[in-house]
């Protein structure tokens, strides 16, 4: 319609001027206007003002929407990601053993007696603390990522899951279910013999049915979860069984012994969260397409390590953006409290950076009631994502929303003007090595990132 | 002593999530030192054996486990009336779901959720560009009210709204009328065959308000900001509007109106290829003043000049000094006295002074003939426009009138959406005790909701002269001043 017309009159700011459009029986939208975070102002108008910015930011979505996440196979990580049995990768920013939290140094101490270097999970540590004689890196920097401490050591297996139109491939560890388990900081024997029998049964098995069944497209997976009650983040029941449905029958045809595939099943079926580390893996993968578009504001990776949380941003190539991992708020298991919790852990973030997890809670309205919160809830969180992300998801669809798109990329200045923070759904480990899973909660990011990674998109606009 | 139970209820299923409450809840009831209820899952057993709970008599993880030790025998059995209330009790608020939907947070934000529209955006200055530039790509038009906005960013706006063929009016926009509404400080002026472009805010209220009472109504006036017809900002806005209302089939005259303009962009924009004809009020010396403007479109357009309203008195009262005070809030309306007055009176003082006149250092002590605009940014940061809170000017009509150096006050007094509800009313106490004839500007058309008419006359019962028009407001406020000068 044209302006001479008349178009939809919104008001941001002063309320005088929106009262008198509504006396003169207009309508009008107002907007909840607030002032952005503190001395952001000349950053927010120097991106603002950088002309590549819109087409940069469309072409993150349309990458990020668009990429195609297709489960191809499941393979020793030593062999995918080139990894000696000294080589460790962790969730989350840059950190090192000295700076490390109790669930990553649990996790570490586990891996490397899973590696053989040590007998004993706290034998290792002398030479973790050393410094010397390993390396550990992010699980990022090799196209990959891992939930919770998010180790990832030689001998595990992990999923393979590629875009077909490139050929690019990302990475992620197999679910070893809840309670006491590696990523979650526990490294005791019963962690490790489950860890042993999953690259012993588990990941082959896996492997043959993956081969024999052919690439299996998770995003639809995805996309139907969320009509099922899933957020694929906190709650993945409805992913983990299609994956099971749809593997099954080329698993049962492998020849593997009976007794190895009733395993496997049980397993499986028994963790409901199995289908986590598929969901993270094709959401990287569809993020990863969106990296080093100069100009754009959308984040493109959310991730903690138990200490930072850290974010990287499609405009900024690689750079962190960190600050203190906070601390979730939730319900905890048998006796734990917010005194035994850890700070905010693990890759398992990058669900909502690709619109999923807290983002899509609307469509998991139990994972609300992790705060004592009412559905209601959920729907207010999911809406409130809309605010500081760029589209809607053209194949997230949330039922209770009308089948409205999920709330797809964030916008690091929307994030910086509104200081709404994005919503994460969480496990919470216990913060010392060896504890284990705590409780299940809601967290945000430390609110700083977001002008730090703003103040550096600011700086590489164009003069 | 304390007292311990473990029990299990076979087949009663309840999710995580609620037994997690539930644990948490009768853990913190009196007298409980360790509860868990839970499903007798595998993980749920290790934690019972890790709180010290003997193991359940139980082999499925579909039984439901309820283990509890409290300090006493009673507190036990509380602990376990609980868990069962709480077990029992019905999920969900009687009130339903909340589907209300917050306000949206940014321009954009309501665009993407209404769909996109014409965006007002009146936030603190150093915020506007952010607010407005998003607004444009969320393919909104925008009417940026607020002022402190930079040149450059400006441009950028204009330029980034030209390239989507959308309209950035502003900033500093004070007025404009659209699809029939008024936006900012607007009076309620009729619809019609007129298509206004307008690089002043109060001038262009000026102009409405002439052009209602002589039955010329609008089609459409779109505010540029002051700046548009500068040198750096080249009237970008200014030619995207005429554009815009020569293609519209329900304009048939248009009229420019600016602040004094760059001579160049001015030249340039009087020689635009328009199929629609136009008058131009370019403000500033030697040109005709906002009231000669209306009367040359009235005629353009084949309307007869009325005589313009005033209320004028016999006896204007002592004119006990001989200087000339002119307090604004309208930036044009006290540019365009000073313009009538200079001719006159020779040099003044004002915060924006002409070109041959001196700067007030501070701008509210007096001397001299002189003219203040309250509306300028140095006196507006931080506080409301002097439109909306004439506070601070009438504080000064105050000082003004006890000065004994002043002769004749001019003031402007402004009616329309957003202007004070009911200005009259500060003003008369004041004026009713003045020392010195007050003659005022009185902008407003007949169907402002103040009420012309009768703010006219509560204003001339207390003393003032009144005018629509403020050319002649000054001319007035000249003539009294002249009749106590010595020849």
């Amino acid at each position: 319609m044209s302006l001479l017309d008349g178009r939809p009159i919104i008001a941001a700011g002063l309320e005088l001027f929106a009262d008198a459009v509504v006396a003169q029986g207009a309508p009008v939208q107002l907007v909840d206007w607030q002032p952005p975070m503190a001395g952001t102002e000349a950053d927010l108008a120097a991106v603002l003002a950088d002309p590549r910015r819109p087409a940069a930011n469309a072409a993150a979505i349309e990458r990020i929407t668009g990429t195609e996440a297709l489960l191809v196979d499941v393979v020793p990580a030593g062999a995918a990601l080139g990894l000696s049995d000294h080589d460790f990768l962790h969730a989350g920013p840059p950190i090192d053993w000295a700076r490390a939290s109790g669930p990553l140094r649990g996790a570490l101490l586990g891996a490397a007696a899973f590696e053989g270097l040590v007998d004993e999970p706290e034998a290792a540590e002398p030479m973790f603390a050393a410094g010397t004689g390993y390396t550990l890196q992010p699980c990022h920097h090799h196209g990959a990522v891992g939930p919770m401490a998010g180790v990832i050591s030689a001998s595990m297996w992990l999923f393979v899951v590629e875009d077909p139109a490139t050929g690019r491939r990302s990475y992620c560890s197999l679910n070893e279910g809840l309670g006491k388990v590696l990523r979650y900081g526990a490294y005791g024997a019963e962690v490790l013999a489950r860890l042993r029998w999953m690259s012993a049964v588990l990941g082959p098995l896996l492997q043959q049915g993956i081969r024999n069944h052919g690439p299996i497209d998770l995003k639809a997976i995805l996309a139907q979860m969320l009509q099922m009650g899933d957020e694929a983040h906190n709650r993945n029941r409805a992913g983990t069984l299609m994956l099971m449905r749809d593997l099954l029958p080329a698993v049962l045809e492998s020849g593997a012994p009976a007794r190895d595939i009733a395993d496997v099943v049980r397993f499986v079926g028994g963790n409901d969260h199995f289908f986590l580390n598929l969901a993270m893996p094709a959401c990287k993968l569809t993020l990863d397409a969106a990296r080093g578009i100069d100009g754009s504001s959308v984040v493109v990776a959310m991730a903690r390590n138990g200490t930072e949380f850290g974010i990287q941003v499609a405009g900024t190539g690689d750079q962190w953006f960190t600050g203190p991992a906070q601390l979730a708020e939730g319900l905890f298991l048998g006796s734990y409290g917010p005194n035994d919790a850890n700070p905010d852990i693990g890759d398992s973030a990058i669900t909502e950076t690709a619109g999923l997890g807290g983002f899509s809670m609307a469509a998991a309205p139990a994972i609300v009631r992790f705060v004592g919160g009412e559905v209601s809830d959920a729907l207010a969180a999911t809406r409130r994502m809309y605010e500081i992300t760029e589209a809607e998801h053209p194949l997230y669809a949330i039922p209770v929303l009308d089948f409205r798109g999920a709330p797809t990329g964030i916008d690091v200045t929307r994030v910086v003007r509104t200081q709404v923070l994005p919503q994460i759904n969480t496990g919470m480990a216990g913060k010392l090595a060896g504890v284990g899973q705590v409780g299940a909660g809601l967290v945000t990011p430390p609110a700083e990132i977001f002008p730090k990674a703003l103040a550096a998109l600011a700086a590489r606009v164009p003069k | 002593m304390s007292a311990e139970r473990v029990l299990v209820q076979r087949g009663r299923y309840a999710d995580s999530v609620t037994l997690m409450q539930v644990s948490r809840d009768v853990t913190e009831a009196a007298g409980v030192q360790a509860a868990l209820v839970a499903m007798a899952t595998e993980l749920n057993r290790e934690l019972l054996a890790g709180l010290g709970f003997a193991a359940p008599a139980s082999d499925s993880a579909n039984d439901l486990l309820v283990a509890i030790r409290a300090d006493s025998e009673p507190a036990l059995d509380a602990a376990l009336n609980l868990t069962e209330q709480l077990l029992a009790a019905p999920r969900g608020r009687t009130s339903g779901l909340d589907t209300s939907l917050p306000p949206p947070r940014t321009s954009a934000a309501a665009a993407r959720r209404g769909g996109p529209g014409l965006a007002i955006v009146s936030v603190p200055g150093q915020y506007a560009f952010v607010e407005a530039m998003d607004a444009l790509e969320a393919g909104c038009d925008v009417l940026l009210f607020s002022d402190n906005v930079s040149v450059a960013q400006e441009i950028a706006l204009k330029d980034a709204a030209a390239a989507r063929g959308r309209l950035v009016m502003g900033p500093d926009c004070g007025t404009a009328v659209v699809g029939g509404v008024g936006l900012g400080f607007a009076n309620v002026v009729a619809p019609g065959p007129l298509g206004i472009v307008a690089a002043s805010g109060t001038g262009l209220q000026q102009l409405l308000c002439l052009l209602d009472h002589a039955g010329l109504g609008v089609r459409a006036a779109l505010g540029v900001g002051g700046r548009d017809l500068s040198a750096a900002v080249a009237g970008r806005a200014t030619e995207q509007a005429l554009r815009l209302l020569d293609a519209d089939p329900e304009t048939s005259q248009l009229l420019l109106l600016s602040k004094p303009p760059d001579a160049t962009v001015a030249a340039r924009l009087r020689g635009l290829a328009l199929a629609t004809p136009i008058q131009f009020a370019l403000l500033g010396p030697g040109q005709p003043d906002l009231t000669a403007a209306a009367e040359s479109v009235l005629r353009a357009c084949g309307i007869p000049v009325p005589a313009w309203p005033d209320w004028t008195t016999t006896n204007p009262g002592h004119l006990r000094g001989p200087y000339l005070r002119g307090l604004f809030c309208g930036g044009t309306l006290c540019d365009e006295a000073m313009l009538l007055a200079e001719a006159e009176l020779g040099q003044l003082g004002s915060n924006i002074p002409l070109e041959s006149g001196r700067r007030l250092a501070d701008p509210r002590s007096l001397s001299g003939h002189c003219f203040i605009d309250f509306g300028a940014d140095e006196l507006t940061r931080g506080r409301a426009h002097p439109m909306i809170d004439p506070a601070l000017r009438n504080q000064q009509l105050a000082a003004a009138l006890a000065d004994e150096s002043t002769g004749v006050v001019l003031i402007d007094v402004e009616l329309g959406y957003g202007a004070h509800p009911d200005p009259a009313a500060a003003l008369e106490p004041v004026l009713g005790a003045a020392m010195c004839p007050v003659v005022i500007s009185l902008i407003g058309s007949r169907a402002d909701p103040q009420g012309f008419e009768s703010t006219a006359e509560r204003l001339h019962r207390a003393g003032a002269s009144v005018f629509l028009s403020n050319a002649q407001a000054t001319r007035y406020a000249l003539d009294l001043l002249a009749r106590r000068r010595p020849a």
